[in-house]
């Protein structure tokens, strides 16, 4: 067997696995339920789900568990699950004007069709640490509760309409946004079918489902570094928020034995955001628009979903200039998994390419050993 | 026990109408009805690969790009090879993993044991035994043989990115056949350092046609890809692609008429352990007093020689005492 500085290196492996299970349970508290990561600490749990493209709180909250709480780790452990699922059935594109919304702002308008809901947000509070979290008791749900119900939040919740016509398309009805592109069609119909990242590899130049796609799944730091340097100088798109929803939309499939008709198989928290940016003219003669920027992921994560549609908009650009507005540059680099795993992959042994090194080294030196 | 090796002791399944080898998984109680497939990867995706697999076949050196789902393995650490070996992989193969040609390597260890968790095939460090060998940076020092599969992990598929970092411009580049600026770079090398500076993962022209990266081996190894006898598949998961030398396809390495080609110079060495001086040998320092040696890359062929030496002053010995 081997003798190199790795000799061992099963048992190293394995003692290794034993003392990083030690690590997470060495403190004197209980362990962890996958239930309380599930409850009370939703962002994480959804960036989890959105950057492991897979939607399930469950298996996020379980993955953050066995990461530590590292976001990366835990996105690698559910993308890798997710390799072992059949894939049954492809979903008709989603309604997103039919959300169930739990916060919906516009920065565009002071008011708009359906009002703005702020809903749960921490934008307007003082960050102020709260000494009194360290030491809460268990009654503080029911305090919550009562809190809440006193201020009526819930009753309102119940009596918004079922469907809001969205910002955009008050714009888009006037002819200040360009018209909607040749929207996918529903599988199996006849039309242009959406790119599908999970069964293709990614040919460059990607259309834009595609490249929202890698987006939608890209790591939330990674894209929002690059939507930043868009917004603070190496580019050129100043944003607007036409409209920022967070509520569940609902997933259909066609109906397996009724032609026609679809079945509702479950909902999805989602963030979705839609950006005006600057004026552009599609054609030499026709009369300047609006152009638009798309983002939307799984779960709550409104800087995600604002970076991501501010690189849509980036990567629309005819002449590529700045580097949020190359789609090789942002779309090869921001996906956590990828970039994470390769950085680690340093750590491996390098003996054999190193000794190569050495050996040209030394002879472009001279020849001296 | 993770949530992986959970799913691994659940068992693998076995592929209908094959024989399996019984693993320690296989007496382990089943978790709530849920079986990885044989090899990990369901059949679908396994298919997958192997239909992209024929395409790199009948181009040598082109990089065919495929879905390369994410592994339980990380990007970077070897998923385009596993995924390779993972869709070729049968019950009655016999394989062999190396990393830097060493079988005990922490990461060899760590893929082995993801396979033959999922497979029960056997494995062998004699890399004579093996149908599929699968290595990060290395071939073996005894050339591989008609009916053997080398499946190297590939980080980095695209030889242009040295001189290019557009993928869209690189594949225009190859399918025009435009590399001049490929050999301009090679020229600038040979003017500021007297020599092609370029150490391992050589680009190398194959069937005269593509240029290629044979993967990160050092220049040691790459006259062993020219028409060599087994097949050689080469596997990036992270970069998506996959590509193939063919046996008997030529793989030639750039150079120039004047500038030739040259291999690691080891001379005046020699193994440490085995006494080899016809190897690719590692520079080690002792733990304790800093001194260099050297001793061979490839540990399976080292424990050959050393067997064989050994093998031959048993023989010696008996013949001394008069057996």
């Amino acid at each position: 067997m081997g003798y190199v500085s790795v000799q061992g290196g099963a048992t190293a492996i394995e003692n290794s696995r034993r003392l990083n299970r030690w690590q997470r349970l060495r403190g004197p508290s209980m362990p962890l339920s996958v239930q309380q990561i599930q409850d009370q600490l939703g962002p994480l749990v959804d960036r989890v789900m959105s950057e492991g493209a897979l939607y399930s709180p469950f298996h996020a909250a379980l993955a953050l568990k066995q990461a530590s709480g590292d976001p990366i780790e835990a996105s690698f452990l559910l993308r890798a699950y997710r390799s072992t699922l059949h894939r049954m059935t492809d979903s008709l594109p989603i309604r997103t004007d039919r959300m169930r919304i739990l916060r919906r702002i516009s920065s565009a308008f002071k008011t708009i069709p359906g009002g703005q809901v702020l809903g749960s947000t921490s934008d307007y509070e003082q960050r102020i640490l709260d000494f009194s979290l360290a030491e809460e008791p268990e009654a503080a749900r029911e305090e919550a509760a009562r809190d809440l119900a006193s201020a009526g939040g819930e009753a309102a919740a119940t009596m918004r309409p079922e469907r809001f016509r969205k910002v955009v398309d008050l714009l888009r009805e006037q002819g200040l946004v360009a018209p909607a592109s040749a929207a996918p069609s529903a599988p199996g119909a006849a039309g242009r079918e959406p790119t599908d990242i999970t069964q293709h590899s990614a040919e460059l130049p990607l259309d834009r489902s595609g490249r929202l796609q890698m987006l939608a799944r890209a790591e939330t730091g990674g894209v929002l570094a690059l939507a930043y340097s868009s917004m603070r100088g190496y580019g050129s798109v100043h944003p607007t928020i036409a409209e920022l929803r967070v509520g569940y939309v609902q997933v259909r499939i066609p109906h397996p034995f009724r032609p026609g008709q679809s079945v509702c198989v479950g909902a999805l928290k989602v963030t979705e955001v839609e950006i005006v940016a600057s004026v552009q003219r599609s054609e030499p003669e026709g009369k300047p628009t609006f152009t638009l920027g798309y983002g939307a992921c799984f779960g709550h994560n409104e800087v995600k979903a604002i970076s991501m549609a501010v690189l849509d908009r980036a990567m629309k650009s005819t002449t590529p200039g700045a580097p949020a507005e190359d789609q090789e540059f942002v779309l090869l680099h921001t996906d956590g998994i990828e970039s994470s795993g390769f950085c680690s992959h340093f750590k491996l042994p390098h003996y054999v390419t190193f000794q190569a090194d050495l050996d040209r080294l030394r002879e472009m030196r001279g020849g001296e050993e | 026990m993770t949530p992986v090796e959970a799913g691994i002791a659940a068992g693998p399944a076995a592929p209908a109408g094959t024989e399996r080898r019984m693993t320690l998984a296989d007496a382990l109680p089943k978790r709530g009805g849920f079986q990885y497939n044989f090899a990990f990867l369901a059949e679908g995706a396994k298919r997958e690969v192997r239909r992209t697999l024929l395409k790199a076949v009948a181009i040598p050196g082109h990089q065919v790009p495929f879905a390369s789902p994410e592994l339980p393995i990380a990007r970077g650490w070897g998923t385009g090879g596993l995924q390779v070996t993972m869709s070729l992989i049968g019950p009655h193969d016999v394989l062999k993993i190396i990393d830097q040609g060493c079988d005990g390597s922490v990461n060899a260890v760590n893929l082995r044991k993801l396979l033959v968790a999922t497979t029960g095939v056997r494995t062998t460090f004699d890399s004579r035994e093996a149908t599929l060998l699968q290595s990060r940076h290395r071939l073996p020092e005894i050339p591989m043989s008609t009916g053997q599969i080398a499946v190297l992990q590939v980080p980095l598929p695209e030889p242009l990115r040295l001189v290019e970092p557009s993928e869209v411009e690189t594949r225009r580049m190859h399918a025009e056949g435009d590399y001049a600026r490929m050999w301009v770079s090679l020229y600038e090398d040979v003017v500021q350092n007297g020599s092609v500076s370029l150490s391992w993962g050589y680009p190398c022209r194959v069937n005269e046609h593509y240029i290629m990266s044979p993967s990160p081996i050092p220049r040691w190894d790459l006259p062993r890809l020219h028409m060599a006898r087994h097949l050689t598949l080469l596997g990036a998961g992270r970069e998506k692609r996959v590509y193939a030398v063919p046996p008997f396809t030529s793989v030639k390495p750039l150079e120039f008429d004047d500038v030739p080609f040259t291999v690691e110079n080891f001379a005046g060495m020699a193994c440490v352990r085995c006494g080899s001086t016809d190897t690719f040998l590692d520079e080690i320092y002792d733990e304790n007093t800093g001194r260099s040696f050297r001793a061979c890359s490839d540990t399976g062929y080292c424990d050959l020689v050393k067997a064989a030496q050994a093998g031959a002053a048993a023989v010696m010995d008996r013949e001394a005492a008069g057996e």
